[in-house]
C-alpha cells in the first residue's frame, strides 16, 4: 500500500487538486505545488499532458495544448517531480493517458514513478477490464494504479470496488471534467453500492466540483471522503499565467476550509 | 434499445451521409461530429447531411480532422448515453465497434467472392482496398482471409510521402500504442503523443489503423502499402478518363495500387479493386491539388 492513505487519515476530508504539468511552464508548475501544499492541499494528482485528452472538457484540453506546446515532456516531468520530492511530504499521482505510459515502456515509466516518489496512475482510458495492461507492473513497483467509478458504471460496480486500491474515484455525472453549476447525479446510492463491496478504501468525488459549497455537500454524503477539483483550478492558471501560485493558494485554502 | 438520438463521427464525410440518411428513415435525431478542416474540403457532403436532416457539428481541437472528430464523438457520448447510440463509422475504437463494423463490411467480400465465382469460376489473386481505420478494407478482406492463393493489400495514405510529417500511413511510419479505446499501430512521437497527420484524402487522414488490419499485418496475412496523394490524385484522374468512373480520392489510393501492380502480372490474373465511394466529393479538392479554383 502507498503513501495515498495518509491523505485521508483521522477521517480527513482530502482536498485533492489536478494540475497539468508544464501549464503554463514547468517553474510555475512547482510554485504552484508549493503553493497548494502551504495552503492545505491533501494529494496532487499531476496531469501529464497528453494530445489527445478524450476524457477532458475544453478547459483541461486547452492546459494540454499549452503544455505540449512549450515543450514538455515526460521525462522533464519526472525531473521536475524529483526536484521538489523532498519539499513535497503530500502524496502525489500521476493523472494521464494509457499510450503516454504504454509508449514510454510501461516497466520504464512505472519504475520512475516509484523511484521519484510517485504514489499513483489514473489512467481514464484504461478500462477495469483491460488493467492487466498495467496493474502487474503497478504491483511490482508498489505504485497504485486507481479506479474510476461512473455514474454508468452500474453493475461493474461491485468487481470494480472490490480490487480498488489508493483511493477510488467517483465520477459525479456524465460527461467530461469541467466546471458544471449542478450535480444531480444519485451520488448516495453509488456510494452505498462501493461500501457494500468495499468498506476501506477511500472514495473521492471529482468532475464538475468547482465551489467550497459544492466540495462541502459532496463530502457530507456518508461514505465519502475526499472531494477532487480540476478545471476550476487550471481556469484560474490560464487566467493569471506564472502568477498563478499565489491565486491557486488562495483558492486551495478556500476549498480545503469547506470541508473542514 | 431504445435509443431516439445517433451521433457518428465522419472524415470525407461518407459515414456521416450514411448514418444521416439512416436517421431520416427511421426518424431518429442525428448529430455529425466532423472536422473543421474536412467540412471545408468535403462541402458537398456536409451539404447532404444537412439536407438529410442531420446537425454537423465542426470540430476546431487538435488537426480538426478525423481523429478530432472521433474524440467530440466519444466526448458527446460520455455526456448522454441514455438516448444515444454512437453509430462508429470504422473498424476501430474499444470493443464491439471493430467487431460490428467488419461484420457489416463484410458483406462486400461476400458480394466479391459470389459474383468473380460466377463470371471466372476462380478467386481473385489479389484483393485491394484503401485504409485509413480500414473499414471498407477489412470488409473486402474477411470471406478471403482463409483462402490463402488471394493476396490482401491495404492501401495508406502516404499524403506527401513517407518520410515526411505530412503522411498518415500508420503502418509503414507508426508504432504499436493505445489510444481510442483499442491497441494498434499509431502515428505518434517518441513519448506517445499522437503525430497530426496528414493526406489529400479526409477519409484517410487517421493517425491509427483498426486493430484487425494490425493482425493481419503482423501475421504477414496482408500487405500494407503507402500511396502519396501525387499517386492517388493520378489514379482518380485515370479511372475518370478510362471508365468514366470518377472514384473516391480514398479508394483512388488502391486504385493507383492496381495499376502499378497490373503490368507485372500475366493477363489471366484477377485484381479487385474495391471503389468504397465516388468522387463527387473531391472533384473540388482534385482541382485545387491540380491549381484550379471551380469554386466561385
Amino acid at each position: 500500500m502507498s503513501n495515498i492513505k495518509n491523505a485521508f487519515a483521522n477521517n480527513n476530508k482530502a482536498f485533492i487538486a489536478f494540475i497539468t504539468c508544464g501549464d503554463p511552464d514547468l517553474d510555475t508548475t512547482k510554485k504552484i505545488i508549493y503553493s497548494m501544499q502551504n495552503n492545505g492541499v491533501d494529494l496532487i494528482e499531476l496531469g501529464i499532458p497528453f494530445s489527445d485528452p478524450t476524457a477532458e472538457g475544453v478547459v483541461i484540453q486547452a492546459a494540454n495544448l499549452r503544455a505540449l506546446t512549450n515543450g514538455v515532456t515526460t521525462d522533464k516531468i519526472f525531473n521536475m517531480v524529483r526536484e521538489i520530492r523532498n519539499d513535497i511530504k503530500i502524496p502525489l499521482v500521476f493523472m494521464t493517458y494509457a499510450n503516454v505510459i504504454f509508449s514510454y515502456g510501461a516497466d520504464k515509466f512505472i519504475k520512475t514513478c516509484s523511484e521519484i516518489g510517485i504514489d499513483g496512475l489514473i489512467i481514464p482510458d484504461l478500462p477495469f477490464e483491460e488493467k492487466e495492461e498495467f496493474l502487474p507492473v503497478c504491483k511490482k513497483y508498489n505504485v497504485d494504479l486507481i479506479s474510476m467509478i461512473a455514474p454508468t458504471s452500474e453493475n461493474r460496480i461491485a468487481k470494480i470496488a472490490k480490487e480498488a486500491e489508493g483511493f477510488i474515484y467517483i465520477v459525479s455525472s456524465l460527461g467530461v471534467t469541467g466546471v458544471r453549476s449542478e450535480i444531480k447525479t444519485d451520488l448516495n446510492s453509488i456510494v452505498n453500492a462501493i461500501r457494500k463491496n468495499n468498506p476501506d478504501t477511500p472514495c473521492a468525488i471529482g468532475f464538475g466540483i468547482s465551489t467550497p459549497e459544492q466540495a462541502k455537500t459532496m463530502a457530507q454524503i456518508p461514505g465519502v471522503n475526499g472531494v477532487i477539483t480540476g478545471s476550476a483550478i487550471i481556469k484560474i492558471i490560464a487566467q493569471h499565467g506564472t502568477n498563478a501560485p499565489d491565486f491557486v493558494g488562495e483558492y486551495v485554502k478556500s476549498m480545503k476550509a469547506a470541508l473542514i | 434499445m431504445g435509443k431516439t438520438r445517433l451521433i457518428a463521427e465522419t472524415g470525407a464525410g461518407q459515414h456521416g451521409v450514411a448514418a444521416a440518411t439512416a436517421a431520416a428513415l427511421m426518424d431518429m435525431q442525428c448529430v455529425v461530429f466532423m472536422g473543421i478542416e474536412d467540412t471545408q474540403r468535403q462541402a458537398l457532403n456536409v451539404y447532404k447531411m444537412k439536407l438529410l436532416g442531420a446537425e454537423v457539428i465542426p470540430v476546431e481541437t487538435g488537426t480538426g480532422t478525423l481523429k478530432d472528430a472521433v474524440s467530440e464523438a466519444m466526448r458527446e457520448w460520455t455526456s448522454r448515453i441514455a438516448d444515444t447510440h454512437y453509430c462508429l463509422g470504422s473498424v476501430m475504437g474499444p470493443h464491439p465497434f471493430p467487431v460490428i463494423v467488419r461484420d457489416f463490411q463484410a458483406v462486400i467480400s461476400r458480394e466479391i467472392k459470389e459474383q468473380i465465382l460466377q463470371r471466372e469460376n476462380k478467386l481473385p489473386d489479389i484483393v485491394t482496398a484503401c485504409v485509413g481505420g480500414g473499414s471498407n478494407a477489412i470488409g473486402s478482406f474477411w470471406h478471403f482471409i482463409k483462402d490463402e492463393s488471394v493476396k490482401l493489400v491495404g492501401c495508406e495514405a502516404a499524403g506527401k510521402g513517407v518520410d515526411t510529417f505530412e503522411t498518415a500511413a500508420t503502418i509503414t511510419t507508426g508504432r504499436l500504442g493505445i489510444f481510442h479505446g483499442m491497441k494498434s499501430y499509431f502515428c505518434q512521437d517518441e513519448y506517445g503523443q499522437i503525430a497530426p497527420v496528414y493526406s489529400i484524402s479526409a477519409g484517410l487522414d487517421y493517425p491509427g489503423i483498426g486493430p484487425e488490419h494490425a493482425y493481419l499485418h503482423d501475421i504477414g496475412r496482408a500487405e500494407y502499402i503507402p500511396v502519396t496523394d501525387e499517386e492517388a490524385v493520378c489514379a482518380f484522374e485515370y479511372l475518370s478518363r478510362t471508365e468514366g468512373i470518377i472514384p473516391a480520392i480514398e479508394s483512388a489510393h488502391a486504385l493507383s495500387y492496381a495499376i502499378k501492380k497490373a503490368p507485372e502480372l500475366d493477363k489471366d490474373k484477377i485484381i479487385v479493386v474495391t471503389i468504397s465511394g465516388r468522387g463527387d466529393k473531391d472533384c473540388s479538392s482534385v482541382a485545387k491539388y491540380r491549381g484550379e479554383n471551380i469554386n466561385e
